[in-house]
């Protein structure tokens, strides 16, 4: 849904970034390494990935690369700036976008889509340049996390005049919202009774019950943040699983992604939650297990009806409840029969 | 016959008083109950060389040997998960005094559970940090669910709608229990009986538990000595022999929340608990005369006695409700009034009652006491001991 923003903003936005996307493509910084065994080490070593290709010579000498090939999801890593990245390196058409977002107030950021496509495997010696083409800006959009606008910019990766990888990135830089929204749209839906926490006089306060989020579950809550309810699903064996992990019990397989679920679900069992009281909640409030059609269960409030008409069976669909500025829940209504 | 049973022995108890309000620290608590503990043996604490005590205890064994006044220490040892560490504290011991690597361990667990810290209040820092634990509280703290009455709840419901339980069900649990403390004068509940109908009437907690399925909150301290059976012959009482030790966790264990689990209406890590505990003792459940079940919250009494084969599957309801669990039962369960009854020290204070009954000393004495059953906490990793009499 679009929205209305201000107007200066959006059209100094909006030029800038056409001035941008004229620009082309703008050659950034050759990785301060070749390619080299020492980090593809480390990196496996970081990632638990034994694959002997890229890391014992005599494997990979005998294996169909005829030697020693870097991890292709890698990529990155070579030409990465470092954390004492300093003004007056080569810039990139996208600093000046996210720039004047910043200033705009847009100071949220979340990464929502990376796409990459490795041309060809690279091997030890080479020195790769990346270069940078700023994609689009769209916006202002109304997201689940606040207005915002979707950033994207696709990088390539040269070793000498061939593009060996490119990659395409995304991020949403939003405005997080101080004041409660008078719109309303957004704004807490639970009434009394239904337990999702109540904006005071014009201010959202922050709800207290975060959860803790880390590389392995990222992706679900960014998920929710987008309206989407996303299930793990493994690389290697397709099996799907909530909650996430990092290794698949199954197969081992660390490579993973993830399914988005159906949206409906059935109640397996669940709560009645009176006392004592919960910080950011109204009693009473209902927490049920709800088992997908997936094949996986997962925990979440059941809202938009009273407690006692929740029961074992229910069938129920997926809502989503943004608690606070950064906060969305994955919630449960009754699905209509 | 394992390699541990038999060979050690708890010699000593000792508690503080069981309030609301000990008015003292937490480390005062656990030196006193040390001290009553070594007393009851009839050793002092110059005999003590190892401590062992739960990870969420706060108080540091050096400490309480710095104020007991208990010297050298060859082993100390914590037992994690909550009070799925009970009984896990005399395993640890056991091995210990089996091996050699001690000789005489003391375990302890003390806290002002209600004065100070209440595990029943919501503290929303549990889901916040990026541990394992911490990520796998956020898969329910955000929603609110994040009481141990709420966890167990979520199971009770599904154990419900499984095999036709009620809330009297659960109720007829904390009757015996309050039946069995009145009679009790160390409990906090002594001369408290209550009815199924006050049961009933209770307030909900989070349904479907009222809050008289709900053990109390207590301030207070207990303290085992574990020594080798040869040498508890000596002492000053007579021994509680070890005749079985074990912990357990099953797969798909979470911390009170293992609700991904094909099945719902069991504590698979009860059972993994018992199997040890009864290939270790050469013994079964028609061979124990009293059980110490562990009672924070009804339901997961009557899943216990179906999961240690005490009866079968959807059965306990009829076990409880003919009176099975009393002390004329046919399994009298926590003669001193449990959890719900007696105190809620985490589950040790049921252990030093399984030690009174083997002596034969309880206020509520079961007839021929000779092997009794020590279950630790429900829905985490838990543990479980047989103590016999010689
Ligand atoms: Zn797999």
């Amino acid at each position: 849904m679009t929205v209305t923003t201000d107007s200066t903003l959006h059209e100094r936005l909006m030029t800038l970034a056409e001035r941008q996307i004229a620009a082309g493509e703008v050659f950034g910084a050759a990785a301060a390494d070749p390619v080299n065994l020492p980090m593809i080490r480390h990196w496996t070593d970081a990632m638990g990935d034994a694959n002997p290709v890229y890391t014992d010579p005599e494997a990979a000498a005998a294996s169909a690369h005829g030697g020693i090939v870097a991890p292709p999801a890698m990529i990155q890593v070579w030409t990465m700036p470092g954390v004492n990245r300093k003004a007056g390196q080569t810039p990139t058409p996208v600093d000046d976008v996210l720039a004047t977002l910043n200033e705009g107030g847009y100071t949220g950021v979340v990464a929502t889509n990376c796409e990459q496509t490795y041309h060809r495997y690279i091997r030890p010696g080479e020195r790769l340049v990346p270069a940078t083409r700023f994609a689009g800006l769209a916006g202002p959009k109304r997201t689940a996390l606040g207005e915002g606008y979707f950033v994207t910019w696709n990088v390539t990766w040269y070793s000498g005049d061939e593009a060996v990888a490119e990659m395409l990135f995304r991020v949403l830089k939003f405005r997080p919202r101080k004041k409660k929204d008078p719109a309303g749209e957004e704004g807490p839906q639970a009434g009394a009774g239904e337990g999702t926490p109540q904006a005071g006089a014009g201010e959202r306060a922050p709800y207290p019950l975060r959860p803790a989020v880390n590389g392995d579950t990222a992706f679900f809550w960014e998920g929710v943040a987008q309206g989407e309810l996303r299930i793990q699903r493994c690389g290697g064996c397709g099996e799907l699983r909530h909650p996430p992990g990092p290794m698949c019990p199954s197969c081992r397989s660390t490579d993973r992604g993830y399914a988005v679920a159906s949206g409906e679900g059935e109640v397996y069992s669940y709560v009645v939650h009176h006392n004592p009281p919960v910080p950011g909640r109204q009693t009473p409030f209902v927490v049920a297990v709800v088992q997908l059609p997936e094949g996986v269960r997962i925990v979440g409030n059941v809202v938009d009806c009273a407690p006692s008409e929740v029961g074992i069976g229910m069938r129920v669909r997926v809502t989503y409840r943004q608690m606070d500025d950064e906060l969305t829940l994955p919630m449960w209504a009754p699905r209509e029969a | 016959m394992s390699f541990l049973s038999g060979r050690t022995a708890v010699a000593g108890i000792g508690a503080t008083e069981f309030s609301k309000r000990s008015g003292r620290s937490e480390l005062r608590l656990a030196a006193e109950a040390v001290l009553a503990a070594l007393d009851d043996a009839g050793l002092t604490p110059a005999d003590v060389d190892g401590m062992v005590t739960y990870t969420q205890d706060t108080n540091q064994e050096i400490a309480v040997a710095r104020e007991a006044g208990i010297g050298d220490l060859s082993f100390f040892s914590r037992v994690h998960y909550g009070g799925g560490a009970a009984c896990g504290t005399v395993l640890h011991a056991a091995m210990a005094v089996a091996t050699g690597v001690a000789e005489t361990v003391v375990c302890y667990r003390a806290f002002n559970e209600r004065s100070g810290r209440r595990f029943g209040q919501p503290d929303a820092r549990i889901g916040g940090e990026p541990s394992s634990q911490g990520l796998e509280m956020s898969w329910h703290v955000p929603y609110g669910l994040m009481t141990p009455a709420a966890w167990v709840a979520m199971f009770a419901r599904r154990y419900m709608h499984a095999y036709g339980v009620t809330s009297e069900d659960f109720g007829r649990v904390a009757v015996a229990m309050r039946r069995h403390a009145a009679t009790n004068p160390a409990a906090w509940f002594h001369r408290r009986p209550i009815t199924l109908r006050e049961h009933q009437e209770s307030k909900w907690i989070v349904e479907p538990l009222h809050l008289l399925d709900c053990c109390q909150e207590s301030d207070g301290a207990v303290a085992l000595v574990v020594t080798s059976a040869e040498r508890a012959r000596d002492l000053r009482r007579s021994p509680a022999v070890i005749r079985a030790a074990a912990q357990g966790s099953g797969a798909g264990q979470m911390m009170m929340t293992s609700y991904y689990r094909d099945d719902m209406t069991g504590l698979p890590e009860m059972g993994v608990v018992g199997g040890r505990l009864w290939e270790q003792a050469g013994l079964g459940p028609a061979d124990v005369q009293t059980a110490i079940l562990y009672d924070h919250f009804t339901p997961f009494v009557l899943t216990q006695l179906e999961e240690l084969g005490f009866c079968g599957r959807g059965e306990a309801r009829d076990y409880v409700a003919d009176g099975g669990i009393e002390i004329d039962g046919r399994l009298p369960v926590n003669p001193h009034g449990g959890q719900l009854g007696e105190a809620y020290i985490h589950g040790m204070n049921g252990i030093a009652e399984a030690v009174r009954q083997i002596r034969g000393t309880s206020v509520n004495q079961v007839a021929g006491v000779h092997n009794v059953l020590v279950t630790a906490g429900t829905g985490v990793p838990t543990s479980g001991l047989i103590l016999s009499a010689e």
